[in-house]
């Protein structure tokens, strides 16, 4: 590795770099700006849903043509479900978590120059770049964006004349997240081939911090399931335009019969949905190895059950591949499958049970430090068990008949995935700023972010599931046509005053976030005392890690407050003492 | 409530204002043995607000879940949820606790070392086992109930009615004297046949088609469901019946009503609700709702998604079999 020395330019730095740690931040920041979009699109939706007939200027300013005097049209609702979907599951929460994330630290946790491929990460996060370019132009086209549900389902993906945002704004869609594909696959296989290649001298499998094995495994499911999403949208995308009948079959609308024969959406639904499942874990592991690593340094302790928790990853990984069909049980599926999806979707909750066990084991008896890092971890294990027990419902495909696509099952998700894996990335990023920016981010709004997010985020979703089990179903414009859901009215404005205030609690984070990078306080070199390889590189970053030599590797990472040490940290270079057993 | 949150808000802002505008004051970034304590005690305050939370939602939020299954199927479905939502709430009214009050508990101290403790073999077995052993008392209950639901093979005389959906309306098509159904294709379609019922078919001549759906009390039904244009989903809640509709293929549900639709305007539970209702609706000045059992579109299907609906009426076998009577067949609605 020779290529450190070498004089950068403003575009080799900055631009075009291929250091991992400048991906990192590029990817952290356009995850931030689609979080934004995504947020937003949130915010008007609840507006609609809890105020359907009443004029916002909010959305006679940003609608433009989709609007009528300040009130969204049926089309355009539906679309910002969509793309909110899209981009919080996919931009935020497996770009701007996993990209960034697994590219800071994977090299810098494992003792290694760079990724294995610099270059392909560079074009990796290109390519994201370009996808969510692409995503953002298809909200302004004509007939709309894309808008048949995040999980774009045909027929009514496939045909415009179902729905305006299968037009154009569904063609960029596919286009966008095709790009997209490519993207995730190149950064996964780098993942893989760098934990497996680039450890350091003493780096065994079974020494790598939690975060490793989570950006490790999500990477292997990333690969065996993002290349299917990939074909059904390419069969989606013969269907659309040449005239294919992969998903179509037997379709008379507006007056006319298609030629349409043979196909069938259930095939789609079972090709989106082996990604679709697996994405969950996509972008869940990868908050809990975070959550892992920033519990056992904030608590002084090591992880409760390393290989227990190195075992139920792999699990969680495996099953999370063989349970896509929990999503399709009333879908005109064979019952018989039902059974078999059941099954391996309760099987889950066992990995998942033993992970958040052994968190909550590892605040036992420790020493809290309360840096907000800490409060958004063990914030994730509060929703992660909130939402999480709420899957043995929707899991069993005889109580998924009536809650299926209802609210409840809107309530369940965002509080297991979206809610805990955002919890993560937060966690993330308080934790690992000093080592992107050299710089620490204030604390004090660091608490106000957390705790107004967390009394939010249950405010939301809380009574969601009640508006769910009353019956309701997602992605209804408004519940008007229906006098059975009249006493809902209420609930879906509590709902939507916590989702405010919860989207406002986001702009702490960004003046807190912003503000830090350029007047934070200085970072020290380990300011958390923890113990993992990241922290012995210098606080100003240098291309290639460490100045010298690698260090080598002699501990596990775990090793807080261990009997016969000084300090209650042991940093995983230091060498075992005479007679010390490793854990 | 409203007012409330709206100073509740104001007051937030306010505060996030000031604190912005003192940051560059505040240059705090790791948490001191002062902050360690406040969080500590934050969480258990939070801990508070969350069973709060929790049980003021259970109490204020009760009365809009549905009532009681009006299927002796969804009955068991019922029933089965039941026990699960006791399984969950005793795990989260358990392990919350444990979160917060350890988070509050052991909240950092400066000078104390934390506990080495990296594994204990004996209690991950234990909480590897226990879940095993309930998860597998759920699968099983659960796919009893599940195979009996879906499972209509042995229904005895089942009324057999199909559900026809399309972009924003249901139609359906009982099955006639000689409860069979008449072949049907979307290639047919044509003016008012608009079903596509395949009348060269002998099984279609009786065929009736309706616009409201009427079951017998006490009958399995048998709902054949499909869709002419993209997929929708039969959604009838209060029945815990659901299945979506599939163009090119049929799909099927099966369920024995067991309230008439006036027996459920009578239920206590549905009284309390549509008076919840109707208090709302005389406040906006819109006529009094009265009970009706529905089919709902429950699969997201384009621009009127949210407007596409089917009154159900659950009679008595005999009146059922006289509201049937009076309905003409496909073959004399097609001649007039």
């Amino acid at each position: 590795m020779s290529d450190h020395h070498h004089k950068e330019t403003f575009i080799t730095k900055y631009v075009f770099s291929t250091d991992h740690k400048m991906i990192s931040k590029q990817y952290l920041i356009t995850g931030i700006f689609m979080g934004i979009i995504g947020v937003f699109m949130s915010m008007m939706f609840r507006l609609q849903i809890a105020w359907p007939d009443t004029s916002f200027s909010l959305i006679e300013a940003f609608l433009g043509r989709h609007q009528d005097g300040g009130v969204m049209s049926p089309d355009i609702y539906l679309a910002l479900v969509t793309i909110h979907g899209t981009i919080m599951v996919f931009f935020v929460l497996t770009a701007g978590l996993s990209g960034t994330f697994s590219n800071l630290l994977i090299p810098l946790q494992i003792g290694a120059r760079d990724m294995a491929s610099g270059f392909l990460n560079m074009v990796s996060y290109w390519l994201f770049f370009l996808s969510s370019v692409i995503m953002v132009i298809s909200l302004f086209v004509e007939a709309g964006p894309a808008s048949a549900g995040w999980t774009i389902y045909p027929p009514l993906s496939a045909l415009p004349q179902a729905i305006p945002g299968s037009g154009m704004g569904m063609t960029l869609w596919l286009i966008s997240m095709a790009i997209f594909i490519a993207s995730s696959l190149m950064g996964a296989l780098n993942y893989i081939v760098t934990v497996l290649n680039l450890r350091t001298v003493g780096m065994k499998m079974t020494r790598l911090p939690l975060t490793i094995w989570a950006f490790f495994v999500t990477a292997i499911i990333g690969v065996v399931s993002f290349p299917v999403l990939l074909s059904a949208a390419l069969l989606l995308i013969f269907d659309r335009s040449f005239g294919t009948s992969f998903f179509l079959s037997d379709i008379f609308i507006q007056g006319e019969v298609l030629h349409y024969q043979g196909g069938s959406p259930v095939l789609f639904e079972h090709l989106f949905w082996f990604l679709g499942h697996p994405e969950v874990y996509i972008v869940l592991l990868p908050a809990l190895g975070i959550t892992s690593e920033i519990i056992s340094t904030n608590s002084r302790k090591p992880i409760f059950g390393y290989r227990a928790m190195i075992g139920s990853i792999i699990a969680i990984a495996f099953l999370s591949t063989v349970v896509w069909g929990h999503h399709m049980f009333v879908s005109g599926m064979n019952p018989f499958l039902g059974s078999v999806f059941t099954f391996t979707t309760l099987l889950i909750a066992i990995p998942s049970a033993v992970k958040a066990f052994n968190y909550i084991t590892t605040l036992w008896k420790g020493n809290l430090q309360m840096n907000p890092a800490m409060l958004f971890s063990i914030g994730l294990v509060s929703t992660f068990i909130s939402g999480g027990l709420t899957g043995l419902v929707l899991g069993d495909s005889a109580l998924d008949i009536n809650v299926h696509d209802t609210y409840f099952v809107v309530a369940h998700f965002h509080l297991v995935m979206g809610v805990s894996a955002i919890y993560g990335m937060f966690a993330g990023v308080y934790h690992w700023f000093p080592k992107m920016y050299g710089r620490m981010m204030n604390k004090t709004l660091g608490y106000w972010h957390f705790w107004i997010t967390a009394i939010a985020a249950y405010g939301v979703f809380f009574p969601m599931h009640f508006v769910g089990l009353a019956g309701l179903p997602r992605r209804y414009y408004a519940n008007t046509a229906f006098p059975l859901f009249d006493d809902v009215a209420d609930v879906n404005i509590v709902i939507t005053l916590f989702a405010i205030l919860g989207g406002a609690a986001q702009l702490i984070f960004l003046t807190n976030f912003f503000i830090s990078i350029y007047k934070g306080k200085k970072a020290t070199q380990n300011p958390w005392k923890s113990n993992t390889l990241e922290w012995t590189t210098p606080v100003e970053h240098v291309h290639g890690n460490w100045p010298g030599e690698i260090p080598a590797v002699h501990r596990w990472p775990y090793d807080y407050s261990k009997p016969g040490h000084e300090e209650d940290y042991v940093s995983q270079i230091t060498p075992l003492k005479e007679g010390e057993e490793e854990s | 409530m409203t007012a409330l949150f709206y100073i509740l808000l104001a007051i937030v802002i306010g505060i996030a204002i000031w604190q912005i505008i003192s940051i560059f004051n505040l240059k705090g970034a790791i948490a001191t043995e002062k902050d360690n304590n406040t969080q500590g005690i934050l969480f258990a305050a939070f801990g508070i607000f969350f069973y709060g939370l929790m049980i003021f939602s259970f109490w204020k939020y009760s009365v809009i879940l549905l009532p009681e299954s009006a299927s002796s199927e969804g009955a068991r479905i019922d029933n089965l949820y039941m026990v699960t939502m006791g399984v969950i709430l005793f795990v989260q009214a358990i392990t919350q606790f444990l979160l917060f009050f350890f988070a509050f508990k052991y909240r950092g101290i400066k000078g104390r070392k934390a506990l080495f403790y990296a594994d204990s073999h004996k209690l991950e077995m234990i909480w590897t086992i226990v879940p095993a052993v309930v998860l597998a008392g759920l699968v099983l209950y659960g796919l009893s109930v599940w195979n009996d639901v879906m499972d209509a093979s042995d229904a005895e005389n089942p009324l057999i009615i199909e559900v026809d959906a399309k972009q924003f309306q249901w139609e359906a098509r009982y099955a006639g004297a000689d409860n069979e159904l008449g072949r049907a294709n979307v290639r047919n379609i044509k003016g008012i046949n608009t079903m596509g019922v395949d009348m060269t078919d002998k099984n279609s001549i009786d065929d009736i088609p309706t616009r409201e759906l009427h079951l017998p009390k006490g009958r399995q039904v048998i709902f054949k469901f499909r869709s002419q244009d993209v997929l929708h989903s039969a959604y009838m809640p209060h029945f815990r019946a659901q299945m979506n509709c599939v163009p090119g293929m049929v799909t099927q549900f099966s369920f024995t009503p067991s309230m008439t639709t006036e027996e459920m305007r009578a239920n206590e539970k549905t009284m309390a609700k549509v008076k919840g209702i109707n208090i709302i609706r005389a406040e906006k000045g819109e006529d009094p709702y009265e009970f009706d059992y529905l089919l709902l579109c429950n699969k997201i299907c384009g621009s009127s998604h949210y407007n596409m609906q089917m009154k159900i009426v659950v009679q008595e076998e005999a009146d059922f079999n006289s509201w049937l009577s009076t309905q003409k067949t496909i073959a004399e609605v097609l001649k007039e």
